[in-house]
């Protein structure tokens, strides 16, 4: 009797301090990364991996989590995140713990700015026309958990017009984009620039390449296939999409701005993020709040302030055109 | 040598890309740098695609002459 009273009194402390602990871990954790499953007990951690980008330590970590806390088995996410699933929660605190050991934490869930996306960029892909991870590592490190007061906030950065992640279904959206430029005396006619160009927006005049800006979507081919330079990039910057979503009623991004750079890039989302938070109603998506109060508000308030080449008009989208099954709620 | 004397010759019409861009490739390694390479290629993909891909492994594009639903190209090999 009296061993089982005292064994009962252990038990109590011990929850009293594991309650203690939890406690702790929840204020550290409230960024979320930890998601409830079905389960009972049971969650989802979801590692901060900006541009999909780890280190083999990291991995290794993951691993070990996995093996020690979870089912022996990661997820990877559709935004590029190492999830580990299956992990009681009475084993956040060693979780915490390991991911501290590689200088790493979990990702941020709700109203906030999520880690952002990124493909490989100009880093080693043929495609790519700038640094896209650069940059999302960057903006991941300035931006990464900041409230937005409404609902969640994604941004990706595709390294060229191919646009494979998706900056259209974005709240924010960035893409890399070239001008290219003909230095005349170097041109031999050859027409690979004008054969290479899939938007049709060169021709040959004379025995020299003309652009159609109006139908340029600044994909650079132009300039990779020319066998003697004479088509080069005279500007390189990001095209700036707002307002996409996806989910059960997807809305496709507006392009706001051209070549901006790294800076202009930062100040877009400082501004956009905070003419969100003031602007939006409840639970709505940037998307919702520029649908409601309109886009030339969001571009008088936001883009133009900026000092940036503001995409302004509806012709200077129609290149960028999108089709399929795009239904109208009307 | 002149710059239009090629050394070999490869006739890549009807073959699909990437496999006429892999058959230049070994083509342009059993050659020495500097040499010249003719090559008929279709219009189309074949022309979108393969002379981005010899620029990118610093091949040189001497010559580009339109010919009968094909492109006869001049191709030198690397330095
Ligand atoms: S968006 Fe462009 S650069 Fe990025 S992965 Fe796709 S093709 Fe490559
Ligand atoms: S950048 Fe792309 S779209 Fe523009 S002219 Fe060159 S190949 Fe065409
Ligand atoms: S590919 Fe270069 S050299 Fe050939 S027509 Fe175009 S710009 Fe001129």
């Amino acid at each position: 009797m009296e061993s089982s009273q005292s064994s009962m009194e252990g038990l109590k402390a011990e929850l009293r301090k594991e309650s203690r602990r939890l406690k702790l871990n929840f204020d550290e954790l409230k960024s979320g990364g930890f998601i409830k499953q079905t389960q009972k007990d049971l969650f989802t951690v979801r590692l901060r991996c900006p541009g999909g980008r780890v280190t083999a330590d990291k991995m290794r970590t993951a691993a070990a989590i996995a093996d020690k806390y979870g089912r022996g088995e990661v997820h990877i996410t559709v935004r590029q995140s190492v999830e580990v699933p299956y992990v009681n929660y009475i084993h956040f605190d060693a979780v915490a713990e390991e991911l501290r050991a590689v200088n790493w934490s979990v990702a941020s869930c709700g109203a906030r700015v999520r880690v952002p996306t990124a493909c490989a960029g100009c880093s080693y892909n043929p495609n790519g026309l700038v640094d896209t991870q650069g940059i999302c590592a960057e903006v991941d490190r300035r931006y990464f958990g900041t409230p937005t007061g409404h609902h969640k906030f994604k941004m990706s950065f595709s390294g060229c017009p191919i646009d494979c992640f998706r900056t259209r279904e974005m709240d924010l959206g960035f893409q890399g984009m070239v001008e290219p430029k003909l230095l005349e005396d170097l041109c031999n006619g050859c027409q690979l620039c004008v054969k290479g160009c899939e938007d049709k927006a060169l021709r040959m005049e004379g025995d020299l390449p003309v652009r159609d800006d109006s139908l340029c979507v600044g994909c650079g081919d132009c300039v990779k296939v020319c066998p003697v330079d004479a088509m080069v990039v005279a500007r390189r910057g990001w095209l700036a999409r707002v307002g996409g979503r996806h989910g059960k009623h997807p809305l496709f991004a507006y392009e706001v701005a051209n070549f901006l750079t790294d800076d202009q890039v930062y100040a877009l989302i400082e501004t956009t993020v905070d003419w969100y938070r003031h602007h939006g109603e409840g639970r709505e998506r940037i998307g919702a709040v520029i649908g409601r109060i309109g886009l030339n508000t969001y571009l008088d308030d936001v883009v133009r302030p900026l000092g940036v080449e503001i995409v302004a008009q509806a012709d200077q989208r129609r290149k960028y055109w999108a089709g399929g099954n795009l239904y109208d709620s009307k | 040598m002149t710059q239009n004397s090629a050394e070999s010759e490869l006739d890549l019409r009807g073959v699909l890309c990437p496999l006429n861009f892999v058959h230049i490739k070994i083509k342009l390694e059993e050659m020495n740098s500097g040499d010249v390479l003719e090559v008929l290629l279709d219009d189309g993909e074949p022309m979108r695609n393969v002379p981005k891909s010899l620029k990118q492994e610093g091949h040189r594009i001497l010559r580009v002459a339109p010919e009968d639903g094909h492109y006869r190209l001049l191709i030198q090999v690397a330095e």
